[in-house]
């Protein structure tokens, strides 16, 4: 067994186990701890994988921006010390159950499946390379997509800023 | 790198999903919710990524699905936000449970 | 063009005086509808009078038999390729004998009617529903199918509720009508059934073609009916037995006759026209109708015989007890209908034979006008009197000479005395029933004197006996609209007996001479002497014999008086019986089973209906589940089922 398997189950395990650990716990700012590592775990994977690109981006978008926004929203809201409630009676069970049987059922079809390489070139990535397809024209190049996501960014900011806006006099009262 | 058989990987992605999905389920709490959903995308991520490294080496496609889909994310986790809290000031909570009023 | 082409207006000209003064008599014609439904049946009377001419004098005959003419046919209803309902109008002997009687009777009584219901609210309503009564009766005995005559059969028991309901704010009057129109159409279900075991095996509904089948003893539908067979008793006495109960129920026979005494509720006119002469020998038209079927059934023909026979003698004894004047007619109508029917039953068809049928028709239409006259009498004393019983009236010869001439005429006609008409169509009953059996002719003769008795019991009580209690009201006899019908009917109750009905109407359609034979009938006009000669006796002048004589008889009296208890028994049927163990348990089982069945369903719809409801609970991780489900669901059946 090489280094490079037993880091991999290493990070596997410590991805999956903050996952679990983030659902499970019943103090929020925890779990928002949790959601935290995990996603750093996942940047981890992707520099095991060899798609620093990804990592990084990871790491500045999901990490430094999603989760802060996240916990900025848990100190609006509530106080972040005392216990969330339980989850309805029953309910835990139901779902343990169908996302086991989910688990095992797309479980059962990857180990089932025979994935066959098209080609036996190992995967390099550049970041040069990402760039200029990111902006081509040509059939693989991914400029629409990219117009598109930044005029959806933009959207999202005035709709964030739309459905959040106080009207003063009413929440003045209820922020108090 | 190639001791490790893609299936494995797709084993981890495919159980941070269902662990994502079981957060949504059983959280009463709306941002907790939203951060199971935060899980569920990055196992996604995770699965494109994947195949583009082990299935089509000189494609990129994967790639940018996964720099798309986290930039979705973001506007995502955004407007949500903005949407519990609209939510928090109407009902002054956060339990998915007092907002019931689709009920029959 | 013939005669025969308006025939079609005879049935239809009451109609429309009914339709006319129906919809509009009260608003707009109140003081002339008498006039007008008048008028409309005289126009009726003389087209009938004319056709009745042309058809028995003219050219009915051919080769010495009166043919069956059918003016006017059409279908109405095709079931099968053989079985259908048809709107027909047929002329032959008896019919055409029925619509002048039918027609005739109807003209007085609507003339009686202008001077007896003057200055009645509903005077426009009363000639409606008598054009309805007159339009259904006509239409009866035209009907070419045996379904049209069932049909009129409904419309006249209907016209008759109808009329006898009249005074509907007196509830004895309404709870007669009721029972008229119970008895006659439970009876109505015996005769529908019996319709249907005819028309299923003769394959047909025609009366021609029926006759015509189930009279030939080689035809296949004849042999289907004769070897079918319930109980050991051959289709074709049941059927013929079932319709006779209809027909029974209509003519008043025993044990239906119970409706008939109590429908005398209604304006006395109206039990002239409806239980006198015209609907109550409904029954007697629809046995000679089918006779010739009757007579290849000796079985049937036995039935109506005895059940002819017992009803004339029962209704003669209790006759003999009633004080109330129009109850005594009523029974004297029944045990009059009986002789008609068991001089029916006695007949066979076909030349010498045949003449019980021709004595029964005889007696049918000389017994139209005597008996119309007696109620049209009895109504004019009635109105006088302004009571019905017995004990208020006396001595009344003064008062009302024309009326007591034609009563007297009415009463000699009926109690069989010559020259009047009632003697000459008895003596054909009577000789019919001698020459077939001994039995019948012997209670017949009985019933003759019983007749004279207790007809002449009431002329003495009402006429003479004692003397009246004062009268100053005034109403005298009556307008001439009253008397002229009288003295029309008192003209025909005499000279009816010399009309050669033995000519003109025959089982066969062949001519059947009669002789009157003086040996014969010395025993019957001894016997009817007698009766009336004890009436005298004991009536003529108010004494206490009668009381004595009842009190003798003691038990057997009170039961007469009190009609044989008949109506109580039905009651105790009804009420005990069919009520308590038939009805109730029926409208448990209604509510409580078959409601409780609906109630039930609509129970389970709703009950799931609420389960279903759950499924929409307002939260979102419910209806992520549910979507978790289906897509596992999908997937399962996409991957693995459907590869």
């Amino acid at each position: 067994m090489s280094t490079a398997a037993i880091l991999f189950y290493i990070i596997a395990a410590f991805i999956l186990g903050t996952g679990i650990l983030a659902v499970t716990t019943r103090k929020i700012f925890r779990s928002a701890i949790w959601l935290l590592f995990s996603l750093i775990g996942i940047a981890a994977l992707y520099f095991w994988m060899e798609v620093e690109f990804i990592a990084a981006v990871q790491i500045i978008v999901y990490v430094g921006g999603i989760v802060v926004l996240i916990i900025f929203s848990i100190f609006l809201t509530q106080k972040s010390g005392s216990e969330m409630a339980k989850p309805l009676q029953g309910r835990t069970m139901i779902s343990l159950l169908a996302v086991l049987f989910g688990l095992t059922l797309t479980s059962t079809l990857i180990f089932q499946n025979e994935f066959n390489s098209m080609s036996l070139r190992p995967f390099q990535l550049n970041v040069a390379d990402i760039g200029t397809q990111m902006l081509s024209t040509t059939e693989h190049g991914y400029i629409l997509p990219f117009e598109v996501v930044s005029i959806l960014l933009l959207a999202a900011m005035i709709g964030a800023i739309v459905i959040a806006i106080k009207v003063k006099a009413a929440d003045e009262k209820t922020l108090n | 790198m190639n001791e490790i058989p893609l299936t494995h990987i797709l084993f981890v992605s495919t159980a941070l999903f269902f662990i994502g999905m079981f957060g949504l389920f059983t959280r009463r709490n709306m941002i907790t919710m939203l951060m199971s959903i935060e899980l569920i995308l990055n196992s996604v991520n995770i699965n494109f990524v994947a195949f583009n490294k082990y299935l089509f080496p000189e494609k990129l496609d994967g790639i940018f699905f996964a720099i798309f889909i986290i930039t979705i994310a973001a506007a995502e986790a955004a407007v949500a936000i903005a949407i519990i809290i609209n939510l928090y000031r109407s009902h002054h909570s956060i339990d998915v449970e007092d907002a019931g009023e689709m009920k029959f | 063009m013939s005669i025969y082409s308006y025939a079609a207006l005879i049935p239809l000209l009451p109609l429309a005086a009914f339709i006319l003064l129906g919809l509009f008599g009260r608003k707009y014609f109140s003081g002339l509808s008498g006039i007008i439904g008048t008028t409309a049946l005289l126009a009726s009377t003389v087209i009938s009078l004319l056709t009745a001419w042309q058809y028995f004098f003219v050219d009915g005959k051919v080769n010495g038999i009166y043919q069956q003419i059918i003016p006017m046919k059409y279908t109405w209803l095709q079931f099968t390729a053989n079985v259908s309902i048809d709107m027909g109008i047929v002329l032959d002997p008896i019919s055409v004998m029925m619509l002048v009687v039918v027609t005739f009777i109807s003209l007085m009584v609507h003339i009686f009617s202008l001077g007896y219901m003057k200055g009645e609210e509903r005077f426009a309503t009363y000639y409606a529903f008598l054009g309805l009564f007159t339009f259904s009766m006509l239409g009866l005995v035209l009907s070419t199918n045996i379904f049209q005559i069932y049909m009129f059969w409904e419309l006249v028991g209907v016209s008759s509720f109808l009329l006898i309901g009249y005074y509907y704010d007196k509830p004895s009057a309404v709870a007669a009508s009721k029972k008229a129109f119970i008895v006659t159409r439970f009876a109505d279900l015996g005769f529908l059934i019996g319709i249907l075991i005819l028309a299923f095996h003769a394959e047909t509904l025609d009366f021609q073609t029926l006759i015509e089948r189930l009279t030939s003893t080689q035809s296949t539908q004849f042999i289907s009916i004769t070897s079918a067979s319930l109980l050991g008793v051959s289709m074709l006495t049941w059927g013929l037995t079932l319709i006779f109960i209809g027909g029974a129920g209509k003519s008043a026979m025993f044990p239906l006759h119970i409706w008939l005494p109590d429908a005398m509720e209604g304006p006395t006119p109206v039990s002239a026209l409806i239980h006198a002469a015209t609907m109550v020998v409904a029954g007697v038209y629809l046995v000679a109708r089918l006779f010739p079927v009757f007579a290849i059934d000796g079985s049937a023909l036995q039935v109506v015989t005895s059940v002819g026979a017992f009803s004339a003698l029962l209704a003669a004894i209790i006759a003999c007890t009633q004080t109330d004047i129009k109850r005594v007619l009523a029974y004297s109508t029944m045990s009059q209908i009986g002789f008609m029917m068991f001089a029916l039953g006695v007949s066979k068809n076909g030349g010498e034979e045949g003449l019980g049928y021709m004595a029964s028709m005889f007696h049918l239409f000389t017994h139209a006008f005597f008996k119309s006259l007696l109620f049209l009498g009895a109504g004019a004393v009635i109105h006088m009197v302004h009571s019905n019983e017995m004990k208020d009236m006396g001595g009344l010869k003064k008062f009302m000479p024309i009326t007591h001439l034609t009563f007297l005429i009415a009463c000699l006609a009926i109690s069989g005395i010559p020259p009047f008409a009632g003697f000459f169509s008895k003596e054909e009953i009577l000789m019919a029933a001698f020459h077939s059996n001994k039995i019948v002719f012997v209670v017949a003769l009985l019933t003759s004197g019983l007749t004279a008795f207790y007809m002449f019991r009431l002329y003495f009580s009402i006429f003479w006996s004692k003397e009246a209690p004062i009268h100053e009201n005034g109403h005298g006899e009556g307008t001439w609209s009253m008397k002229v019908p009288l003295i029309i009917l008192g003209a025909f109750s005499l000279l009816a007996g010399f009309v050669p009905i033995s000519q003109l109407v025959t089982s066969d359609g062949a001519a059947l001479e009669s002789s009157i034979n003086i040996m014969f009938s010395i025993a019957p006009v001894g016997l009817a002497l007698a009766g009336i000669l004890l009436a005298l006796y004991l009536y003529k002048t108010a004494n206490e014999k009668p009381q004595q004589i009842a009190v003798s008889l003691g038990g057997f009296y009170k039961a007469a008086y009190r009609k044989f208890y008949m109506d109580e028994l039905y009651l105790f049927i009804t009420q005990k019986i069919i009520f308590n163990l038939i009805g109730k348990p029926a409208a448990w089982i209604d509510k409580n089973i078959v409601d409780g069945l609906m109630n039930m369903l609509a129970n389970i719809t709703a009950f799931i209906s609420e389960m279903i409801k759950g499924l929409q609970s307002g939260k979102v991780q419910g209806y992520a589940l549910y979507f978790f489900g289906g897509v596992c669901g999908l997937a399962i059946l996409f991957i693995y089922l459907l590869k």
